[in-house]
């Protein structure tokens, strides 16, 4: 049992946040803005440590991609029980244009490079709601997903997991080395209290290129624009179904 | 804290009032059967200095001890906590800086990149009518100009001292609080202790129940800003308050506006009084031009707690002001970004306590040191902390001290403060704010501020008194007539919740309801019977709400926890002060960004 937990955690825009478009409509406002751990890899952390203190599995590494800050929410993981983490540094343009297929492929090379037994991610990030870095992971690395996992078991060298989906519950059964996404009900993650946040100063977080790792950032999607959305008009009440029909004939739509 | 059993605090009259307190500092767990078998056990650590509070003040005596402890090739452990998410989140100010505390801490801030980018060029002020505005020239002489003075967001200059200080090896520990002040067995102060986290709403504990740590230190040192709950404690229980009169306060509301370019002018500081405050309502506003990459101004009102009014909403004389021709025209086709409000003190000279006790020392806003007139308590607060830095520093390092408690007592501070520029400060202008309190008001007040502080700089023999405590002044509503507030237009004024939403503020939901009432019942005997429920007109982010009860008559209290800003107003205002602000689980509260 020298299984191995690979955690991936990115660092958000805080959830309670009132979000601003920059008024060059490139992205939105970031600088000074609060951020904290995306809340679907507070789950995926809690899953990891929950698993190493049933000592089912040994090590818990966690990795975050990004600029200088990222390490900020590293050390949440490392607060939570994580035992080292990977810091990806990836800065400026790189860093605007990061998304689930470029780490995807960083993750992937991490897990050969660290022989990692099962990789557990939030399902999707609160930013993007892109939910596809666990499936493309899973289909770079050709290893079993287990995605939008409500509960997860491991059986020797399977893993049972337990998958919320439109019509409700399926049960998939994998063979690790697999993927699997965190979805709400999977745990209810622990704090990071102080004590644990002054113990996580000293433990490792190495820091590496996407260079180093033979990844590829360059992105296929060009950002055009970022809008607000359109503001919400007032409703209009009216008296008769008469005039119902007469107004929706001056707006066109009969 | 008194600790009654629950139960017993139920109203004995008519049906029992419901229950809305359930936070362990008026239920006491070690009563409670859901408690039992908890480990309450706390890990404990050492530090030379705690410092309660990453603001102005505390940074600034963070980064002086360890400025003295590098000359001196000593080595001291300074830790801070804070309880804001990241450092600056909770910091709300105007704010026009007197670079003066500034410059002698850190000589090289400009080559360093502090963040005074917007040095300030024009000064104006005016009295307002419901239509016009009457200029009125600043003098050089008088308290508010601001010659030599730079508009800063004071979030973003906090920001940076955190990261000035974390450069000099200080520990900062955001988004951890200090919920609970610890003692030796002499009574002198030992530490502090951080918020348990995981407790159910309804006081019971969850399964991620876990206890806060506690920080021992040699000194202690208390930097919460104004009205801070430990500091409340620690004035009753080393009696600090005995020869000084009461603290009174204001309310200030801020909002960050993206203005059309054609209307900026960086650099420009603007204040005004009179409209819509009537001349017995101590107050006025502030609309300053910040000179960052985009067109943005910081604007706010700032209302004085002792008014009398209780329908007054401070809220929403903000948001009428904002319609003021001369105001408006600046905001017209512009945005607003940013919203948040905190108390501030104006006491001034009058109401600073004692500020020394075994273990501990208080600074910055916390006690109060705010030069009312100038509208300035940054240099005076950072000042403050510098003043304790080196005191605490020379007691602890100097070999031949012994103390006679194990909390080390450093009166050296006060002493080294009464002897410094701060004190005088306050000392020439302790006159102005109680010059109010005429039946002439503000006019009253700015004919004194003209005539003995432009002539005699505060030189006159007398000390004029406060008129006591905020809370003690509101007159009952049944002498008093509502207040006709317009309704919001969503363009330049909005609505309350609108607003609570831009200031970012968000806490864990399930938790005990940070702002207590000692008895439960009292809202609605005496707060809502009395005062029509002032508190549902001066809370700035819709915490309290009075709503009908679901069975039967009568009105029950709503405390929307989660809205809360942690402006201090309701602990300070309450006219039974029966609401006692603790801090909640850290982290939670507004997300200010250069506010």
């Amino acid at each position: 049992m020298s299984a191995r937990v690979l955690v991936g955690v990115k660092r958000v825009i805080d959830y309670a946040v009132k979000i601003r478009v920059k008024p060059d409509n490139t992205g939105v406002v970031t600088d000074g803005v609060k951020h904290s751990m995306n809340p679907f890899c507070e789950i995926a952390v809690e899953e990891a440590v929950k698993l190493k203190e049933k000592k089912l599995i040994k090590e818990v590494v966690a990795v975050s991609c990004g600029p200088q800050q990222a390490q900020e929410t590293i050390r949440t993981a490392l607060a939570m029980g994580a035992d080292r983490g990977i810091h990806v540094e990836v800065s400026g343009k790189d860093y605007d244009n990061l998304g689930p297929l470029q780490v995807s492929k960083i993750l992937a090379a991490l897990a050969k490079k660290e022989e990692t037994s099962l990789i557990i991610l939030g399902k999707q990030a609160i930013d993007d709601d892109c939910n596809q870095t666990g499936q493309m992971t899973a289909a770079l690395l050709d290893w079993p997903q287990g995605t939008f996992a409500s509960e997860v078991v491991l059986e020797g060298d399977k893993v049972k997991v337990i998958r919320e989906i439109d019509g409700g519950l399926e049960t998939v059964r994998l063979k690790m080395p697999a993927v699997i996404t965190a979805d709400l009900r999977l745990n209810t993650p622990r704090y990071a209290t102080l004590p644990n946040i002054m113990k996580a100063k000293k433990k490792k977080i190495d820091v590496v290129k996407p260079g180093e790792l033979g990844v590829d950032l360059t992105s296929h999607l060009e950002v055009l624009r970022v809008d607000e959305p359109p503001q919400r008009q007032a409703g209009m009440k009216v008296e008769t179904v008469e005039e119902l029909i007469s107004r929706l004939k001056e707006a066109g739509r009969m | 804290m008194p600790s009654y059993l629950c139960a017993s605090r139920w109203s004995s009259t008519t049906a029992p009032a419901p229950r809305i307190t359930t936070h362990y500092s008026v239920c006491p767990r070690d009563k409670d059967a859901r408690w039992e078998g908890v480990t309450m056990e706390r890990f404990a650590d050492e530090a030379d200095v705690v410092i309660v509070g990453g603001g102005p003040a505390g940074l600034s005596a963070a980064i002086r001890l360890k400025q003295l402890a590098n000359q001196h090739d000593k080595e001291l452990r300074v830790c801070v906590v804070e309880k804001a998410s990241q450092i600056g989140a909770h910091i709300l100010s105007g704010a026009c800086l007197e670079p003066s505390a500034l410059i002698e801490l850190i000589p090289d801030w400009k080559e360093r990149g502090a963040p005074l980018n917007t040095p300030v060029t024009e000064d104006k002020f005016g009295i307002l009518t419901k239509k016009y505005r009457i200029p009125v020239p600043i003098l050089p002489g008088l308290p508010m100009n601001n010659h030599g003075n730079y508009i800063v967001r004071l979030g973003h200059l906090v920001r940076w001292l955190g990261e000035q200080a974390e450069e000099l090896g200080v520990e900062l520990y955001p988004g951890y609080a200090a919920s609970e002040v610890l003692f030796h067995e002499d009574g002198s102060v030992k530490g502090i202790a951080t918020n348990d986290v995981g407790i159910s709403k309804d006081g019971s504990p969850k399964d991620v129940f876990e206890r806060g740590m506690e920080l021992h230190a040699k000194v202690t040192v208390f930097g919460e800003g104004c009205h801070g709950h430990l500091a409340k404690q620690l004035y009753k229980r080393f009696k600090l308050r005995e020869n000084c009169e009461p603290q009174t306060y204001a309310i200030g509301l801020k909002e960050l506006w993206l203005i059309d370019e054609k209307n900026w002018r960086p650099g420009r500081v603007e204040h005004t009084v009179g409209w819509p405050l009537d001349r017995n309502t101590y107050g006025g506003s502030f609309l300053y031009h910040l000179d960052e990459k985009e067109p943005l101004v910081a604007l706010g009102l700032v209302v004085g707690l002792d008014y009398q009014n209780p329908y007054l909403s401070p809220f929403r004389e903000f948001q009428r002001w904002k319609h003021h021709p001369s105001v408006a025209s600046t905001l017209k086709g512009g945005s607003r970004i940013s919203y948040g409000a905190r108390a501030l003190n104006e006491g001034g000279f009058q109401s600073v306590p004692k500020l020394t006790f075994p273990g501990g020392v208080l600074i910055g806003c916390s006690p109060g040191f705010m030069n009312v007139p100038k509208i300035k308590g940054t240099h005076t607060a950072m000042k403050s902390g510098m003043l304790a830095a080196e005191c605490i520093f020379q007691t602890i390092t100097d070999e031949n001290f012994e103390s006679r408690t194990a909390g080390i007592h450093v009166p050296k501070y006060e002493e080294s403060l009464k002897n410094s520029w701060v004190w005088k400060e306050l000392y020439s202008v302790r006159n102005i704010r109680p010059s109010f309190h005429s039946y002439f008001g503000l006019y009253g007040g700015m004919i004194y501020t003209g005539i003995f502080y432009w002539i005699l700089r505060g030189k006159e023999p007398w000390t004029l008194k406060h008129i006591g405590e905020d809370s003690n002044q509101l007159k009952p509503a049944k002498d008093c007539t509502p207040i006709e507030y317009p309704k919001p237009d969503g363009k330049l004024s909005f609505d309350l919740l609108s607003s609570v939403a831009l200031s970012g503020t968000n806490h864990e939901h399930d938790q005990p309801p940070h702002l207590t009432l000692m008895d439960d019942s009292v809202p609605v005997a005496k707060n809502l019977a009395v005062y029509d429920g002032p508190e549902q007109h001066f809370c700035p982010a819709g915490v309290y709400e009075y709503v009908p009860l679901e069975s039967g008559d009568g009105m029950r209290l709503q405390i929307n926890a989660q809205n809360c800003v942690h402006c201090k107003t309701c602990d300070i205002k309450d006219p039974s002060q029966n609401i006692n602000w603790v801090v909640p689980e850290g982290g939670g509260g507004p997300a200010y960004n250069g506010m």
